[in-house]
């Protein structure tokens, strides 16, 4: 990284991942710095911020801040201190990149901290129902929210990203209910409001739509009903067994993915090494449940453009994927099987025949229907061009995992920072520009292609008699140490963090689902859209709605 | 062109389960919880120790299935005294009827005796659903849906999942009922026309499960509605909520 040449104090840089460090070896900068190098590195559309959080230690608030090349393997951590009481008043980030929005809002829910000139200071995820005023009824109140949003309107579609223009901050949380939604007046500009709950059997999250017609103008996404304070649980249960099965449950769609990227964290700090048989075991648990979700996500797209033939042979052979999985360790999503320091379920011969005798079965099945979904005229036409976020928008928003690399941004931890038997293999990433639904579409074939290669050389490779052991919950961690761990979960990248405390407990917890900047594609995606086109852009992303609200 | 089309149709071939009442899922499969009476009381020590949930508790020991995440620590530290049998059918229509004492070992039934009449005569024939995530990890939703799928197709016996509380004849709830969602649940549920259903589809809805004692949920509602049916499951799989809600409604 050339472009620490000029620093004052040396960096924190790593190329492993997952990496620990004591806390008196992270560097610590006084905040006009801070904002500077944070400037100087995402200047390179390269490098983006892996976590950007607070920590309380005893008087003092201690700001992580870890940004990530997409190039190499580098991973920077930087830090400053406030004084925890009175919160502080800082200059704000998102003036120079607007992908710490999200970062800067969560800091200034969670710890009071204003942030000067933050265009967009709205709650993440608080109890903003409390005040008796519920969604359903907060309608009538919207327009009143005032504070400069009527102006905010025109240049919302102008603006990339939409947030250099709105002009408004809340000074508390208070004054966000009812929840301040933007509004665009003007002759013919209706709202529409969805949710929380949706017309189908998925998560709650809650949608208005300011429109002209049936075009989208702008979309504002408020999400924070599945909060169900899942960091300060980690915190709490002490039991190796109790955070593994909180892992697991933080998105259930990625059991498997958020389960390593916790292990390998507590791996990391508890020095346990996993053997390369346990690995190998996880990376193809991983790539299942990719696979398993890809092909879903193939039929849940035929469904919303009401191509029920690619929908129902897509939903059979999701059917299969899931349940060999199952028939590995006895649950359809993969829970149970990733643990720290070992696993339950050793992968025999007899399983590894089953997998590549069913991987086959779907691969061939898999490739004919989508033979047949990619050549339909009916099916290309509802898919291309539509929901186009481009390269440019992507990297501004911090966009991660398939919402990035569908918009020519390659952006992949299995590649740029390898984990588990990733290290051992050259990961390739797929990339297509195109950042439309035809591209999301595509991109889920091609990967799980990928998948099922790099399934069969693992399975092909490795000696899975050998080395394997129970798992480990009896682990202790080192005092007073920051460490973090990245993973690549079929959505993309996943980050869990951890600060010890003296005695070498857990003192923070820190949860970051790739959802949490992707939800920003989403609501770029729709502008310009009919609003019929919303449901195929929503599921286009397929988003965590529990992993963004945690 | 047409020959791809034709061979993905014969390949497809038929996907659903023929007899969801006699389906059975393969051995491996995490149901039904068996406990052993040779257990030892140092390994019913540990079992309750490493329970991540409290799902298992002493005097008398017993298994509360409405907590048990199915993680199956118990098993592997009791050298398989307390073993989990693939039978599905897990659900039950009194809470008590989740609780799995030393040596018991059969399938878990409803009590006919306690369901209302008008549940039977109502929804008998058809049902529809309403499902509300309040909390829920999205496993438990993704297995609802796939009650609708080609595989399991619930739509047979008429069930279906409605996009209305309106057009509902009952609730199904997943999660631990996080506070955020804690009032749109009430005004759902008070949505949907009486004679009315509530059931509660995974252990994270009947007990809070891992989330129990997070100040972050609003468990409230679950004491002020009596649940007609409780699915067990992490999350429950298909089969444990089809043949739930068909012993409930008195189907063949």
């Amino acid at each position: 990284m050339t472009l620490f040449h000029h620093f004052t104090i040396s960096p924190f840089m790593v190329t492993s991942n997952p990496f620990v460090v004591p806390l008196a070896d992270v560097p610590v900068l006084a905040y006009p710095e801070f904002v500077n190098k944070i400037k100087e590195l995402t200047a390179d559309e390269r490098c983006h911020c892996v976590t950007y959080h607070a920590v309380p230690l005893g008087a003092v608030l201690k700001f992580f801040c870890c940004i990530a090349s997409d190039h190499n393997h580098g991973l920077i951590l930087l830090s400053h201190e406030q004084q925890a009481t009175p919160p502080p008043s800082l200059e704000s980030l998102t003036l120079h990149h607007p992908s710490f929005h999200m970062y800067e809002r969560e800091i200034s829910e969670q710890w009071g901290v204003q942030f000067e000139g933050h265009p967009w200071m709205k709650p993440v995820r608080s109890h903003f129902m409390d005040a008796g005023c519920g969604m359903q009824d907060a309608g009538c109140g919207m327009q009143d929210a005032g504070c400069g949003m009527q102006d905010a309107g025109c240049g919302m579609q102008d603006a990339g990203c939409g947030m250099q223009d709105a002009g408004y901050r809340m000074q508390d949380l208070a004054s966000c209910v009812p929840y301040p939604f933007y509004s665009i007046e003007g002759e013919g500009i209706h709202e529409v409001g969805v949710g929380p709950i949706h017309a189908g059997v998925i998560e709650p999250g809650y949608f208005r739509f300011c429109c002209k017609g049936e075009k989208v103008l702008h979309l504002e996404i408020q999400l924070g009903f599945q909060h169900k304070g899942i960091e300060k649980l980690f915190i709490v249960k002490r039991s190796g067994i109790q955070r593994a099965v909180l892992a697991e449950s933080i998105a259930g769609d990625t059991a498997v993915g958020h389960s390593i990227a916790h292990v390998q964290l507590m791996e990391a700090l508890a020095g346990i090494r996993p053997s390369e048989t346990l690995q190998a075991e996880r990376i193809i648990a991983l790539e299942m449940e990719r696979i398993a979700v890809h092909i879903g996500d193939t039929a849940a797209l035929c469904t919303d453009i009401a191509y029920q033939f690619g929908q129902v042979v897509n939903e059979a052979l999701r059917t299969i994927v899931i349940n060999t999985t199952q028939s590995w360790c006895g649950n359809r999503f993969g829970k149970g099987l990733i643990r720290t320091g070992g696993s339950h379920y050793p992968l025999t011969r007899e399983l590894a025949d089953l997998y590549l005798a069913n991987l086959k079965e779907v691969e061939e099945r898999y490739n004919q229907i989508t033979r047949e979904i990619f050549t339909n005229p009916s099916v290309l036409s509802r898919f291309e061009g539509i929901g186009k976020v481009s390269a440019h928008q992507a990297g501004l928003i911090g966009a991660v995992g398939m919402a990035a690399r569908s918009s020519g941004v390659k952006r992949d931890i299995r590649s740029s920072h390898p984990f588990q038997a990733f290290s051992k293999i050259n990961y390739e990433p797929v990339t297509l520009h195109q950042g439309d639904v035809w591209a999301r579409a595509m991109l889920r074939k091609l990967e799980v292609e990928k998948s099922l290669q790099l399934i069969r050389d693992l399975i092909r490779g490795t000696d899975f008699q050998n080395n394997h052991t129970a798992p480990q919950y009896d682990y202790t961690l080192p005092v007073s140490s920051f460490a973090l761990s990245l993973a690549e979960g079929w959505r993309g990248e996943i980050m869990h963090s951890a600060v010890t405390d003296e005695e070498g407990n857990i003192l923070h917890y820190k949860v970051k689902d790739p959802s949490f900047h992707n939800w920003m594609a989403l609501a770029l995606a729709v502008r310009n859209q009919e609003i019929s086109d919303f449901p195929l852009c929503n599921k286009s992303y397929n988003l965590s709605y529990c992993g963004n609200d945690l | 062109m047409a020959l791809n089309f034709i061979s993905i149709f014969r390949r497809h071939g038929r996907q659903y389960v023929k007899d969801l009442r006699k389906a059975v899922i393969p051995e491996g499969f995490r149901g039904r919880p068996v406990i052993s009476m040779e257990i030892t009381p140092a390994e019913e020590k540990v079992a309750e120790m490493l329970c991540p949930t409290g799902a298992i508790t002493s005097g008398p020991f017993r298994l509360d299935l409405g907590k048990c995440e199915f993680c199956m620590e118990c098993c592997f530290a009791t050298a398989g005294k307390i073993r989990f049998t693939n039978d599905h059918r897990l659900a039950a229509n009194l809470r008590e009827g989740l609780l799995i004492r030393k040596g018991e070992d059969k399938t878990i039934r409803i009590n006919p005796e306690l369901v209302g009449k008008e549940i039977r005569s109502f929804f008998g024939h058809a049902l529809r659903l309403r499902q509300v995530s309040a909390g829920g990890d999205n496993s438990a939703e993704l297995e609802l849906n796939a009650c609708g799928n080609v595989n399991f197709d619930m739509g047979r016996y008429g069930i279906e999942f409605v996009a209305s509380p309106r057009h509902a004849d009952g609730l199904v709830i997943t999660g631990p009922i996080s506070g955020n969602m804690a009032e749109a649940l009430q005004i759902c549920y008070d949505a949907v026309p009486t004679p009315k259903i509530v059931i509660l589809a995974g252990t994270a809805a009947i007990s809070g499960g891992i989330f129990e004692n997070s100040p972050d949920l609003i468990r409230s509602f679950i004491g002020t509605v009596k649940p007609d049916l409780y699915v067990p499951g992490n999350p429950p799989h298909p089969l444990t909520f089809i043949n739930g809600v068909l012993d409930l409604t008195g189907r063949k």
